[in-house]
C-alpha cells in the first residue's frame, strides 16, 4: 500500500492505496465518484477524460500513485467552479443536444474544457482534431462539435 | 484492466532511479509518462515487480539552449514539446511530429524520452530524431555516455539503452530555418501511423533530410531521396523523381493496415507531399 494525499473536486482526500490501482478506479470505488465512466480496455475511447493539475488526462491510463500531491477535476466537480450551475460546456451540450446514450458525455465535456483553455476560438476542424481521443457511438459526432463551437461563442472558459 | 499487483518506487533524482533499477535489476521497469507501459501492464503483457516512476525527477524535464544544439530533457511530455520556442525555432520538425501523436490526453501524459525508449516501428518521434541526427544521453551507475541516433535504434521495440541504463535527454543539432512537415497516413483519428515520413528542407531545395516511420522494425533515413533532393526546385515534378527513390532499402511489414508493397507505394506519395509542405514551411502555423 501506498499512502497518497490529493485534492479531488476541490475537497483533500488520502487514502491507503495499491500502487497498481488506476486514477478511474480509484474515483469511482474508493470516491463513489462514478460520474467518470469506463468505455474500453484500451485508452482510446476518452469516457474517463478528467483534468490533472488542470489539464486533460485518460483517468483508466494513469494510476492513483501518480496522482500524489496533484488536483483531479472530475465531472462531477466542473459546475462547483461556477457558483453550482451547470458548466457553460454542460449548458452548451443540453442545448445542442451534443448527447444521446450519453456515455461518453463525462469525457467529451472534460476534453471540450480543455480545449477551449488552449484556444478559446477554435474552428470546427480544430474542435474535431482537438476531441479526437474521445470516441462515441451514438451521435455521429455532428451536435458535439455544434456544442463546443456553441460554448466557445457563448465565451466559455475552464 | 488490472495490472498484476507491483511495488512502487518514486525516485526524486537519476542517482535515486538508477540504484533502484540496480537493485531490483530484471524485476523493475522504468515509467515516464506510462502511456505505453500502462496498457502493456493492464493487459498482463509484463509483470514487472517493481515499477520506478521517473514522473518526480524534475531533472528530467525542460528543454534549454546548448549553443548548436538543443537538449530535450527525457521526461518533457509531447505538449510541452510541439509548445516549446526552442523546439519549434531550432527543431520545427520535432514540434511538428509530437503535434500528431496520439491525441491530447496521452500528449499531456506521455514524454519524449518514453516513446523513444519504447521504439515502437509506428511510433511518430523516431523518424525526426533519426533525420536531425539526434544524440541520446543514456545515464548509467558508470557514468554517461552518448549514443548516435543511427546506432540508437536497434531492433523492433529494442534501443541501446541497457537494462541497467536511463534515457537521460536528447541533443538534437539545430536546424534553424529549416521548413519541415511530418505527413502521417492514418486509418482512424488519433492512432499509429500506417506510414509516416518525417521530411525537412534547408531553402527550396538546397538540402534535405528524410525519416520514415513503419518501414521497417526502426526508423530508417531515406537517404537515396536525401541526395537527389539536393539542388532540385521544389515543384512536384522536382521532388517526384527523388521521392520515387523513398522505399528503397526498405524492408516494411505486411499487416492489417497494408502490404508491404502498398507501405513501398505510401512512402513514395508521402515522401513526396512531406518535402513539398516542408519547402513551404519555415515556421510553426
Ligand atoms: C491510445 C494510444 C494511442 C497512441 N498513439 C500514438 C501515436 O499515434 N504515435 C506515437 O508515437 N505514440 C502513440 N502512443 C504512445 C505514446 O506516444 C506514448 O506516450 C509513448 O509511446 C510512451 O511514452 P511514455 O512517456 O508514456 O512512456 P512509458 O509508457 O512510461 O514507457 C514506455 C517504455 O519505455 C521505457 N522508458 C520510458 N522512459 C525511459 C527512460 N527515460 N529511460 C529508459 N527507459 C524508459 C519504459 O520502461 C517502457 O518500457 C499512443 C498511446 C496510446 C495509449
Ligand atoms: S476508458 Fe479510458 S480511454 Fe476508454
Ligand atoms: S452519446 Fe452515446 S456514446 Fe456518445
Amino acid at each position: 500500500m501506498t499512502k497518497i494525499h490529493l485534492t479531488v473536486d476541490g475537497a483533500a482526500v488520502s487514502d491507503d492505496v495499491e500502487p497498481r490501482m488506476l486514477l478511474v478506479q480509484y474515483l469511482r470505488e474508493k470516491l463513489g465518484k462514478t460520474g467518470t465512466v469506463i468505455g474500453c480496455d484500451t485508452s482510446n475511447c476518452g469516457a474517463c477524460t478528467v483534468h490533472l493539475d488542470g489539464t486533460s488526462v485518460k483517468s483508466c491510463n494513469v494510476l492513483a500513485v501518480q496522482a500524489d500531491g496533484r488536483s483531479v477535476t472530475t465531472i462531477e466537480g466542473l459546475a462547483d467552479t461556477v457558483e453550482g450551475e451547470l458548466h457553460p460546456v454542460q449548458e452548451a451540450f443540453r442545448e445542442c443536444h451534443g448527447l444521446q446514450c450519453g456515455f461518453c458525455t463525462p469525457g467529451m465535456i472534460m476534453q471540450a474544457v480543455d480545449l477551449l483553455a488552449e484556444n478559446p476560438h477554435p474552428t470546427e476542424e480544430e474542435v474535431r482534431l482537438g476531441m479526437e481521443g474521445n470516441l462515441c457511438r451514438c451521435t455521429g459526432y455532428h451536435n458535439i462539435v455544434k456544442s463546443v463551437l456553441h460554448a466557445a461563442e457563448g465565451g466559455a472558459r475552464a | 484492466m488490472i495490472p498484476v499487483k507491483f511495488d512502487y518506487v518514486a525516485p526524486t533524482s537519476v542517482e535515486e532511479a538508477l540504484a533502484a533499477l540496480g537493485e531490483h535489476g530484471d524485476d523493475a521497469k522504468i515509467m515516464a509518462g506510462g502511456q505505453s507501459l500502462l496498457p502493456v501492464l493492464r493487459m498482463r503483457l509484463n509483470a514487472p515487480e517493481v515499477v520506478i516512476d521517473l514522473g518526480g525527477i524534475d531533472a528530467l524535464r525542460g528543454v534549454r539552449d546548448e549553443g548548436d544544439a538543443i537538449v530535450v530533457g527525457a521526461m518533457t511530455t509531447h505538449h510541452e514539446v510541439r509548445d516549446h520556442p526552442l523546439v519549434r525555432e531550432h527543431a520545427l520538425l520535432v514540434a511538428k511530429a509530437a503535434a500528431d501523436v496520439a491525441d491530447a490526453q496521452i500528449r499531456h501524459r506521455g514524454t519524449f524520452g518514453g516513446a523513444l525508449a519504447h521504439a515502437d516501428p509506428a511510433g511518430d518521434l523516431g523518424a525526426p530524431a533519426l533525420a536531425l541526427g539526434a544524440q541520446f544521453v543514456i545515464a548509467g551507475t558508470d557514468g554517461t555516455r552518448t549514443v548516435e541516433a543511427s546506432d540508437f535504434f536497434v531492433g523492433l521495440f529494442e534501443t541501446a539503452i541497457g537494462d541497467d541504463e536511463i534515457l537521460t535527454e536528447v541533443r538534437i543539432p539545430k536546424h534553424t530555418g529549416w521548413g519541415a512537415h511530418y505527413e502521417k497516413f492514418v486509418r482512424v483519428a488519433h492512432q499509429w501511423p500506417i506510414v509516416a515520413v518525417a521530411a525537412t528542407v534547408r531553402g527550396s531545395i538546397d538540402e534535405a533530410r528524410v525519416g520514415l516511420t513503419n518501414m521497417g522494425p526502426t526508423p530508417l533515413r531515406a537517404r537515396a531521396t536525401e541526395a537527389a533532393l539536393a539542388g532540385v526546385s521544389a515543384t512536384e515534378d522536382g521532388v517526384r523523381a527523388a521521392a520515387d527513390l523513398a522505399a528503397e532499402g526498405t524492408d516494411p511489414p505486411s499487416d492489417l493496415n497494408g502490404a508491404a508493397d502498398y507501405r513501398r507505394h505510401l512512402a513514395r506519395v508521402l515522401t513526396r507531399r512531406a518535402v513539398l509542405e516542408a519547402a513551404g514551411a519555415q515556421a510553426w502555423s
